[in-house]
C-alpha cells in the first residue's frame, strides 16, 4: 500500500507521544521505550497508559486512553500485548492520534493466530486511516524532532541518512556507526513484520524528506518484486539509495530447462534489478554505512578522474591498487598541474599521481597543495592520505617523561593545530569546488581522538578508517553518478 | 514448460529481430548433402524436433563437416539416434561458424522480479564461471550497455588473438530483441541463445531454445 507521505509526519515529528502498556520495571519494554524518549531531549508532551495508572519516570499514566486530552498527541508506542491493542488502537484514534508503532510481537511471525491478528491489524489501520508501523520492531528515531522512541540503543547524532530495516539490531548498528563517526542519522525506522508499511513505503518518504540526503536499507525478503523494483527505482531517481539484502546466499541456482534459467540465482537477478534501479548496493554493514555517510557528507563526483594526495609513499601505492580495480581512474597528472604543484613544492616530491608529498611539505604546504588539486579542472575528486601522523608524535611526546620542557609544548600545540588545519582545509576545498575529498586514516579508530581524525569529524564528515575504504565508497559514488548522468538524473 | 524446436525457436526469434545464421531444415541424407552443399562446407547438421531440448548432451550435433561423404554419414547416423519420445524429427544443416569465443544470452521468468533478461560468457564453461548479468524486462539501450558492462571479464570482450573486439552494439541489439520479444509476447517463458558465437566481432546466435506456455 503505497501510504500519504503526511502521515509519515505524525511518526517522525509527532506533538506528542503516548507510550502504550508503560510499566515500572526497568527491563521491560514499556520502561526502556519511555526511558529512551525521556533522556533523548523530546521536546512534546508524553503520556503512559497502563492496567496501573499513576506516574512512571515523571511522566503520568492514565488507565483509559479516553483520559488524555484530544489532541495533543500524535504517536503511540506500543509494547501492549498483540490481543490488546485493536481497542487501544480505536480508542487512540479518537483521541486525534494518527500514527502508531507497535513493538508488540505476537503478530505474523507468530503462527496462524498471529497472521490473523496481523491481517486484522493492517485492515484496522486503513480503517482508521492510522499509519501503524511494525509490528514487532526496535522503534522509531528521529533526530530533527529529538525522538528516540525505541527499545534499544543508541540514540545517534543528527544528520542525513535516512535508515530503514528489516532486522532492528542493523538499525542499531547503523546507529552505532553514526555515534562513532559523527556522521549522523535523520530518521532510523525498524519495519518490523512491515504488516501495513513497507520497505518502499518508508523510502519514498526519506526521498520527499528535507531531513533526509540517503537512504540506506536493510532487507531480507522482498515481497511483489517487480512492485518493489518499480517504487525503488522511483526513489532512487531522486536521493540515493544504499541497500544491504541479507541471505543473498540463499536460493542458488533452480532446476530449469534452459541454461539461462540455470544461472538465474536469486542473487544474480536482485543485483541486476538494484543496478537497474540505480540502487547502490553494499556487500556488508559497515561497507553500506559508509556508502551512506559519503553521499551524506560529499558531493558526487562528475567524473571518475581521482587524485590521492598523501604524505608517505606505500599509502599511496596501496591506494592506487584499489582504484585500479573498481570504476575510478587514477588520473595522470595533468601538465600544468604538476607547475603549479612543482611551484610550491622542493623537488623530491613523485611528481605524479599519486602525489607524494615525501616528506616536502612546509609549514603552510598542505592546504594550498590541496587546494590546487581539488580546484584543477581535470580533476574530479581526491583521496587525501597522512592526516594525524605528527599529532600521533605529538601525543607520544605529551604522554612522555620530557613534556613539557625541551620545546615540546610548542611542538606539540604546532602539529595539532597544523592536522586540523589540514582536516579543515579539505572539507573547505571540496565545499569551495564542489567536489569529492575523502580523508582516510585508521587513526579514524586506532586514535580517535588524535586532532586530525577529530577535526574531520568536526566538518560533519566520514574519516575513513583506511584508503581502500575510502576508495570503495567513493567508487560507489561514481557509478550513481554515472547512473543518474546517463539518464538524464539531474 | 513446452519448448519449441530448434527450428521453430529460430524463425520464432528471427521474427522479433534477432540474427541467425541461414539454414536449412531437411528430412533425408540426402537432401543435407544438397543443402550442405548450397550452404558452403565446413556444415554442422543437427538433429532437431519439439521434443528435443538439449542436443550436445545427446550428441546430437555433428560439427565440422567438410565434403558430401562427412554430410551423408552424419546425416544417417543421426537420424538412427531418434528415439521414439522425440517424435517427428527433421536434420538442420547450417554453416559451421567459427570463432574462440562464446557468450550466452536469454530471458528467465523469476519467481520473484518476473521476466528478465540475460546475458554472459558462454562456451563449456558457462555454469561454472557463472559471469552473467541480469535485468527486469524491459530494458533499455542504457540498461543494455550496462549489463555488457556489469561482466567481470571484461577481457573476452576486447580484442583478443587477432579477433575484433565483440561488437557491443550489435550485442545490445539481441538483448533490447530479447525484452522486446518479452513484452510483446506473454506467453515465452524462456528463452536461450546458447551459444552465441562470436564472429568478427559479431555475435551470432547458433543455437536457440524457446520456451512457452
Amino acid at each position: 500500500m503505497a501510504v500519504d507521505p503526511a502521515a509519515f509526519t505524525a511518526l517522525f515529528e509527532p506533538r506528542g507521544v503516548l507510550v502504550a502498556g508503560v510499566s515500572t520495571h526497568p527491563g521491560k519494554f514499556g520502561f526502556v521505550s519511555l526511558h529512551n524518549i525521556l533522556a533523548s531531549g523530546y521536546a512534546g508532551a508524553v503520556y503512559g497508559s497502563s492496567r496501573e495508572p499513576g506516574e512512571v519516570l515523571g511522566v503520568p499514566v492514565v488507565a483509559d486512553v479516553a483520559d488524555l486530552p484530544d489532541d495533543t498527541i500524535d504517536l503511540v508506542f506500543v509494547c501492549t500485548p498483540a490481543t490488546a491493542n485493536a481497542d487501544l488502537l480505536r480508542a487512540c484514534a479518537k483521541k486525534g492520534i494518527r500514527a502508531a508503532f507497535l513493538a508488540s510481537a505476537g503478530y505474523g511471525e507468530a503462527g496462524e493466530d498471529g497472521q490473523r491478528l496481523q491481517a486484522e491489524l493492517v485492515a484496522l489501520a486503513e480503517e482508521l486511516g492510522m499509519l501503524v508501523a511494525g509490528p514487532n520492531g526496535q522503534g522509531v528515531v528521529s533526530t530533527p524532532a529529538r525522538l528516540c522512541a525505541q527499545i534499544v540503543a543508541p540514540y545517534p547524532p543528527e544528520g542525513g541518512i535516512g535508515i530503514v530495516s528489516q532486522s532492528g539490531n542493523f538499525i542499531s548498528s547503523f546507529m552505532n556507526y553514526a555515534v562513532q563517526t559523527g556522521v549522523g542519522v535523520s530518521r532510523a525506522v525498524s519495519a518490523g513484520n512491515a504488516a501495513a508499511v513497507t520497505i518502499p513505503d518508508y523510502l519514498d518518504y526519506f526521498a520527499l524528506d528535507p531531513a533526509t540526503r540517503v537512504g540506506l536499507a536493510y532487507v531480507e525478503g522482498v515481497r511483489e518484486g517487480r512492485a518493489f523494483f518499480e517504487r525503488v527505482r522511483a526513489t532512487a531517481s531522486r536521493k540515493p539509495l544504499v541497500l544491504v539484502k541479507g541471505g543473498a546466499t540463499v536460493g542458488g541456482q533452480r532446476a530449469a530447462a534452459s541454461h539461462t534459467g540455470s544461472l538465474a540465482s536469486d542473487d544474480k537477478v536482485f543485483d541486476g534489478m538494484c543496478h537497474q534501479a540505480g540502487i547502490t548496493r553494499s556487500a556488508t554493514i559497515e561497507e553500506a554505512f559508509e556508502a551512506a555517510a559519503t553521499f551524506a557528507t560529499q558531493p558526487l563526483p562528475r567524473g571518475n578522474r581521482v587524485v590521492v594526495l598523501t604524505t608517505a609513499g606505500g599509502w599511496g601505492v596501496v591506494t592506487a591498487d584499489a582504484i585500479a580495480r573498481s570504476s575510478l581512474d587514477l588520473t595522470p597528472l595533468p601538465d600544468d598541474l604538476r607547475a603549479a604543484l612543482d611551484a610550491e613544492l622542493p623537488p623530491r616530491w613523485s611528481r605524479n599521481n599519486p602525489v607524494d608529498l615525501a616528506g616536502a611539505e612546509t609549514r603552510d604546504t598542505i592546504p594550498t597543495v590541496i587546494d590546487r588539486i581539488v580546484g584543477h579542472p581535470d580533476v574530479d575528486a581526491v583521496i587525501y592520505l597522512g592526516l594525524g601522523i605528527q599529532s600521533n608524535q605529538a601525543a607520544l611526546m605529551r604522554r612522555g617523561p620530557f613534556y613539557p620542557g625541551h620545546g615540546l609544548e610548542r611542538i606539540v600545540d604546532y602539529h595539532e593545530r597544523q592536522d586540523t588545519r589540514f582536516a579543515r582545509a579539505a572539507a573547505d576545498a571540496s565545499d569551495r569546488y564542489g567536489k569529492p575529498v575523502l580523508t582516510a586514516t585508521e587513526l579514524a579508530v586506532t586514535h580517535p581522538d588524535n586532532p586530525g581524525p577529530a577535526a574531520v569529524r568536526a566538518t560533519g564528515r566520514l574519516c575513513y578508517p583506511t584508503a581502500n575504504r575510502a576508495v570503495t565508497a567513493l567508487d560507489h559514488l561514481w557509478r550513481h553518478a554515472r547512473y543518474r548522468e546517463a539518464r538524464g538524473l539531474t | 514448460m513446452p519448448t519449441l524446436s530448434e527450428a521453430d525457436s529460430k524463425r520464432f526469434l528471427g521474427a522479433c529481430g534477432i540474427p541467425f545464421p541461414e539454414e536449412r531444415v531437411v528430412h533425408t541424407p540426402a537432401e543435407a548433402v544438397a543443402a550442405a552443399r548450397d550452404l558452403g562446407h565446413p556444415v554442422v547438421v543437427k538433429l532437431g524436433g519439439d521434443s528435443i531440448a538439449h542436443k550436445s548432451e545427446r550428441g546430437l550435433v555433428m560439427l565440422r563437416l567438410r565434403g558430401d561423404d562427412d554430410v551423408r554419414q552424419a546425416a544417417e547416423q543421426l537420424l538412427t539416434m531418434a528415439t521414439p519420445a522425440d517424435g517427428a524429427v527433421h536434420l538442420l544443416v547450417a554453416p559451421m561458424l567459427a570463432g574462440n569465443r562464446e557468450l550466452i544470452a536469454g530471458l528467465h521468468a523469476d519467481p520473484q522480479f518476473g521476466m528478465t533478461v540475460m546475458v554472459g560468457i558462454g562456451g563449456v564453461l558457462t555454469e561454472a564461471l557463472g559471469d552473467v548479468a541480469f535485468r527486469l524486462v524491459p530494458i533499455t539501450r542504457q540498461d543494455a550497455h550496462e549489463m555488457v558492462d556489469d561482466l567481470a571479464t571484461q577481457e573476452l570482450l576486447g580484442e583478443l588473438r587477432g579477433e575484433p573486439p565483440v561488437d557491443r552494439e550489435a550485442l545490445c541489439d539481441i538483448l533490447e530483441a530479447l525484452s522486446d520479444a518479452a513484452t510483446r509476447d506473454p506467453a515465452i517463458t524462456g528463452v536461450d541463445l546458447n551459444p552465441l558465437i562470436v564472429v568478427d566481432g559479431r555475435p551470432v546466435a547458433v543455437d536457440a531454445l524457446v520456451e512457452m506456455t
